[in-house]
């Protein structure tokens, strides 16, 4: 399976902006390559190449930052590629200190209402699609758009559903969205061109505490189907219910 | 005695900035901080004081504010109407606010964004590293009429000088480099893009702007379908019905629509101070053309503190200033309350 993803994409290098490079381990999103790009992300910054400012990884790639007038591109392109040539990345290992999350969620109901229309989109009855996704064990591939905020997959093949063609005006913070097989969780509110399915109440974001960022790139997280009044019991829990196992 | 600024009356949208946070990108924060970084070096510059100091940033007008104790303090970014106990004072300088002393700041009369700088900097917490507010991500918030904002112990002293007020707050020519996206776009598209005339709407916060223009938008074939990638302030991101937005240093950290380019460094302080309705044009410029830019932007923060010369007090100029400046002083109270 390695040799195969590794033919089928060579990682390339471009310039992002004047203080920025891309190297994308994929044109589209695949297991490999999100493996790739968690584990070159951190090579780079365990590499500490002098003039790197900032480095993260995204779905399947890594954005390095650097200050251009320290550190020339072509240098850093060289730097990047002798990194690239250490190792298969696309086979890498998962980052440390994974967990296992189970996160208590209301499917549809008036706190999630695109679930039907979502669940029709993918061509399933409701209850179907509930259980689909209830039981999808799914795993954060990278944190972005807003503070601590994840995106989670893959879902079945049905779902992948295109996002919306107009932005639902405002999801609550804990909404959980899904479209392209994937889920996003929000931290906050925030508007949206993917369906609203679920709600929890879990903070993703906690800038006042010393871990602000609950999850992690790498951990496994599963949305468990509860009632209304079972989430309503953990809606002064800032970690919504969620029971967390280590995974070894 | 507490060192401290009282906020009497403040623009909506009034938030503390300092150079933001490097480092959170993997988390989901982008770097936020002053929207002219620019303008946050001049104050510096002008209390003779580090540039970590944490300064209010006043968006389209200021306020009404009162020291708790005797300070120094310096106005940047796009000029305002302002007056001490009264007497008008020169914007793009720092001066002596004694305590008590009332200090009014009304409206711009070009740009977007001011600062009002204090010796020592205003001493709120720091959140990952960082004073700034960064709105979209809930860190911190807005200021509002009747907080009190504490500032940090002052060991400057220097007051009574300015610096040349420069040309970036009516909007003009921002320089663009490729991005990674931009051969998604036709080059007929581009070429087009660059020949446009835009107007900045209404529309902009601390993320972003819309960019208006006549005629058909600037969409892209491969459509709403390409994976999220890292967004870099100065991208301008095509939405699905083609209109450019302007992503700026509080914008999110990843997104799926397709950039057409990125504005550069240099060029971003412009592109912030852009009122609403001013007008931009873009031009493409070599990676070469773009690093040598950047080297005389940065020569330009280093210089700053040289740059800056004693106020002049002509006694009779400071009469004329004075009748002129009283006349519009009563003018941006009204107006102001009609924006508040």
């Amino acid at each position: 399976m390695t040799a195969d993803t590794t033919s089928l994409f060579e990682p390339v290098i471009r310039p992002a902006g004047l203080n920025g490079v891309l190297v994308s381990f994929g044109d589209a999103l695949s297991e490999p390559g999100n493996r790739a790009a968690l584990a070159f992300a951190e090579a780079v910054a365990r590499d500490g190449i002098d003039g790197v400012e900032d480095c993260a990884p995204s779905l399947v790639s890594v954005f390095v930052q650097f200050d251009p007038l320290h550190l020339g591109l072509d240098a850093l392109t060289a730097r990047l590629t002798d990194l690239l040539a250490e190792r298969d990345w696309y086979a890498a290992p998962m980052p440390d200190g994974r967990r296992f999350i189970r996160v208590p969620t209301v499917y549809g109901t008036d706190l999630a209402p695109q679930l039907e229309e979502a669940a029709q989109a993918a061509g399933l009855s409701v209850s179907d699609a509930i259980s689909q996704l209830s039981d999808a064990r799914v795993r954060v591939q990278t944190i972005g758009f807003a503070p601590g905020q994840p995106y989670l997959g893959l879902l079945p093949d049905a779902w992948d559903i295109p996002r919306q063609t107009a932005l639902t005006k405002a999801v609550p913070g804990g909404a959980l969205v899904v479209a392209i097989r994937q889920f996003v969780l929000f931290s906050g509110s925030s508007p949206t061109g993917w369906r609203h399915i679920g709600q929890t109440h879990l903070k993703l974001f906690r800038p006042a505490s010393d871990a602000p960022f609950f999850l992690r790139p790498g951990d496994e997280v599963q949305f468990v189907h509860v009632t209304p009044d079972e989430l309503a019991r953990h809606a002064n829990d800032p970690d919504g219910g969620a029971v967390i196992e280590a995974i070894r | 005695m507490i060192r401290a600024l009282k906020l009497h009356r403040i623009a909506p949208g009034a938030s503390v900035q300092d150079r933001g946070r490097v480092g959170y990108r993997a988390f989901g924060v982008s770097t936020g901080g002053a929207a002219d970084p620019l303008a946050l070096a001049e104050g510096a510059a002008l209390l003779a004081q580090s540039t970590d100091c944490a300064a209010l940033e006043l968006p389209g007008s200021g306020g009404v504010f009162e020291a708790t104790a005797a300070l120094r303090i310096a106005l940047t970014g796009a000029p305002m109407r302002v007056a001490l106990d009264g007497v008008p004072l020169v914007w793009n300088a720092s001066h002596a606010m004694p305590a008590g002393a009332r200090l009014e700041i009304g409206g711009a009369t070009s740009g977007s964004y001011g600062y009002l700088h204090v010796g020592g900097g205003f001493d709120l917490p720091q959140q990952l590293g960082s004073r700034s507010a960064h709105l979209a991500a809930g860190i911190g918030a807005v200021v509002q009429a009747g907080d009190t904002l504490p500032i940090a112990e002052d060991r400057g002293q220097a007051v009574g000088f300015c610096l040349p007020l420069d040309n970036r707050f009516d909007g003009g020519i921002l320089r663009l480099i490729q991005s990674f996206q931009t051969d998604l776009f036709e080059a007929a598209t581009r070429e087009r893009f660059t020949d446009t005339p835009f107007s900045r709407d209404a529309r902009a916060n601390r993320m972003g702007m819309r960019l208006d223009s006549e005629g058909e938008g600037f969409a892209t074939s491969v459509g709403l379908n390409i994976l999220s990638e890292s967004i870099l302030p100065g991208d301008i991101q095509i939405t699905g019905d083609g209109t450019p937005y302007l992503l700026l240093w509080e914008s999110q950290t990843t997104g799926g629509y397709p950039r057409i380019a990125t504005v550069i460094p240099a060029d971003l302080p412009r592109a912030v101070q852009t009122p609403a309705g001013g007008v931009l044009r873009f031009r493409f410029v070599t990676r070469d053309e773009a690093l040598e830019a950047e080297r005389k932007r940065r020569d330009h923060l280093r210089a700053l503190p040289k740059l800056r010369t004693p106020l002049v007090r002509d006694p009779s100029q400071i009469r004329d200033l004075l009748r002129y400046q009283l006349i519009s002083g009563v003018t941006a109270g009204d107006s102001q309350d009609e924006e508040e």
